[in-house]
């Protein structure tokens, strides 16, 4: 679906892109996941056509963005970072216009977003402005506007940001669907549960270049232990902490408000802790997560 | 996660097929890209159609009303009009030059501005086969129907007054959507650069209002001081003014109304190669 080979995109002398290499097959739901800025969306609008490629190759649905852009816009759905609704506009005219911009004829357009409204749970809403919509209504729109070419490929730009836990599990069960049912996703993100929830395959992008690649659980099982302890202790103790405990774990990570400890087996760490007098205020066993990764690989978290 | 229960699948490959079937068998030709990203704007209308009518039509007939009804009684009481026209029959035609470019100015200012940074809706089309290229003549295009509509109402209105007094008014129409869009275009080439409306409050200030005053509308230009007069000339007002009164008081003579049209067509082009880049340049990032 995408092929891309020393892909680069420059503004001025800002590199955004650092010549990646990356593949998406059909089906597939590919991520990006990375911090603000790492390059991600810039990569996206590379995909979608609307951004110009600087240097490299990028080929989409076999096609090439420089001179083919409007043929496979035609074939992609955007969700793009930030809303581009029409706020003033109602709920259904929002996907009626955006149909017509694919040039499909008014009944169709009319027969599939009815679907899509059910879909995304906005059929009651049909008639009603989209202003007042809440943010996770306006963000399920934005989406099912996107399907309204039926695409083969949707690219979805932090689609969840900004939204509560509530709205974002229920776009991830939509999203979900959409796999299920054969389309290729590619999604940025900067939740590592997000990218753990919906990628089958992703990169971890880190200032315009790729710090590392696979799924999830590789990811995991390659750059991080199989537990971690979260320990907290009072402010500006952890560094002191850590020396005393660097034996204790596989490797140990501060950052400002707790102290890390990488380990196969998190509850003997733990009471190694307890053992060697240490009272934390507070502990916590957990699984391994891409948080966990991308912090070995950049030496930062992906929020900042 | 519970994936049973409702069967709600938005891209059903059954609904697919038989569409493509339909679709194949009626044989539709695409639309052309530019006309999709006017219908846009067309959509848009469908909700603003009735406060727009205050601006662009309540407004040029109040003035018609107190210019040429009210204040031009006075005038034709102590001045004698060559060819027997009436004040009324003078600032009816000019009016409708400076309709066109209040309504092509206005269009084509917080309309850009707000497809750009507040709606966003430009880039909502850019994310589909839309192109830059089509974003622009698609709002052109519909700014130019608007002028058109205005324009076409208000000549009708004009004849109930009586002020039509040659078959080549119907010219005047398209003259004042040349009119509008020489001001349409290059200001939309500048708008599409604005992050603030500070710009469009200067605009309005020191162009459209001294043009809407100056520009022949209510008085001749000759009477203007003479340093004043090549200013006058050199507006696309002046231009669209004289070219709409001598169509609608049938006075016109051939090649200064071509002069006069062609002057405009000029502004509008070179204003629309201006937007093209002004476009690209910030709508391609």
């Amino acid at each position: 679906m995408v092929l891309a080979r020393g892909l680069e995109k420059r503004f001025g002398d800002f590199v955004a892109v650092d010549r990646v290499d990356f593949e998406i097959a059909a089906g597939e739901s590919f991520g990006f996941l990375g911090p603000n800025g790492a390059g991600k969306t810039s990569t996206m609008r590379m995909i979608s056509c609307m951004s110009p490629v600087t240097a490299g190759v990028l080929r989409v649905l076999g096609m090439d963005p420089a001179t083919d852009g409007p043929a496979i816009r035609a074939r992609i759905g955007l969700v793009p970072q930030e809303d581009t609704l029409d706020l003033e506009l109602t709920v259904l005219d929002n996907l009626m216009v955006y149909g017509r911009y694919f040039d499909l004829p008014r009944k169709v357009i009319r027969e599939r977003a009815m679907r899509l409204l059910e879909f995304a749970q906005l059929t009651e809403r049909a008639n009603d402005r989209v202003d007042p919509l809440s943010g996770g209504m306006k963000r399920r729109l934005t989406i099912a506007r996107s399907l309204i070419s039926e695409p083969d490929l949707l690219i979805l730009d932090e689609p969840t940001t900004g939204l509560d836990p509530q709205a974002r599990h229920l776009l991830w069960d939509r999203l979900y669907r959409l796999k299920q049912q054969g389309v290729t996703l590619v999604i940025t993100t900067h939740y590592m549960d997000e990218a753990e929830q919906l990628c089958d395959r992703l990169v971890v992008m880190d200032r315009g270049r790729f710090a590392a690649e696979g799924s999830p659980r590789e990811l995991i099982e390659r750059y991080s232990t199989k537990e971690v302890v979260e320990l907290r202790f009072g402010s500006g103790e952890h560094e002191a902490v850590e020396e005393r405990l660097k034996d204790a774990a596989t490797r140990t990570e501060v950052l400002p408000d707790r102290l890390l400890l990488y380990t196969s087996d998190g509850d003997a760490a733990l009471a190694e802790v307890h053992r060697r007098g240490l009272a934390p205020e507070s502990a916590l066993v957990r699984r391994s997560t891409l948080e966990d990764v991308f912090l070995h690989l950049t030496g930062r978290t992906l929020v900042d | 996660m519970s994936l049973g229960g409702q069967a709600v699948s938005p891209v059903a490959g059954a609904h697919r097929s038989g569409e493509v079937g339909r679709e194949a068998g009626r044989r539709r030709r695409a639309r052309p890209l530019w006309l999709r990203s006017y219908s846009y704007w067309s959509y848009q209308y469908k909700r603003i159609w009735r406060s727009s009518i205050t601006t662009s039509f309540l407004y040029p007939l109040l003035y018609l009303a107190a210019m040429g009804v009210g204040l031009g009684s006075l005038i034709d009481k102590h001045v004698h009009h060559v060819g027997g026209f009436g004040y009324l029959d003078y600032v009816a035609p000019g009016l409708l030059a400076a309709t066109a470019m209040q309504i092509g100015a206005n269009e084509a200012m917080y309309p850009v501005m707000g497809a750009i940074k507040w709606y966003r809706s430009y880039f909502a089309m850019l994310a589909t086969p839309i192109r830059v290229i089509d974003v622009l003549r698609g709002h052109l295009a519909w700014i130019a129907t608007r002028v058109a509509l205005v324009s076409a109402i208000y000549l009708v209105v004009i004849a109930a007054f009586g002020v039509i007094h040659s078959p080549l008014a119907v010219l005047a129409l398209p003259a004042a959507v040349a009119a509008g869009m020489a001001f349409a275009a290059p200001i939309a080439a500048f708008a599409a650069t604005q992050d603030k409306d500070v710009g469009f409050t200067t605009i309005y200030r020191f162009v459209l209002v001294p043009l809407f005053l100056f520009s022949g509308t209510f008085f001749p230009v000759s009477e203007l001081p003479g340093w004043l007069r090549p200013i006058a000339y050199a507006t696309p007002l002046y231009h669209g003014v004289s070219l709409c009164r001598g169509l609608v008081l049938g006075t016109a003579s051939l090649w200064p109304a071509v002069g006069d049209a062609a002057y405009l067509v000029v502004v509008a082009a070179v204003g629309y190669r201006l937007a093209r880049a002004t476009f690209t340049k910030r709508l391609v990032l």
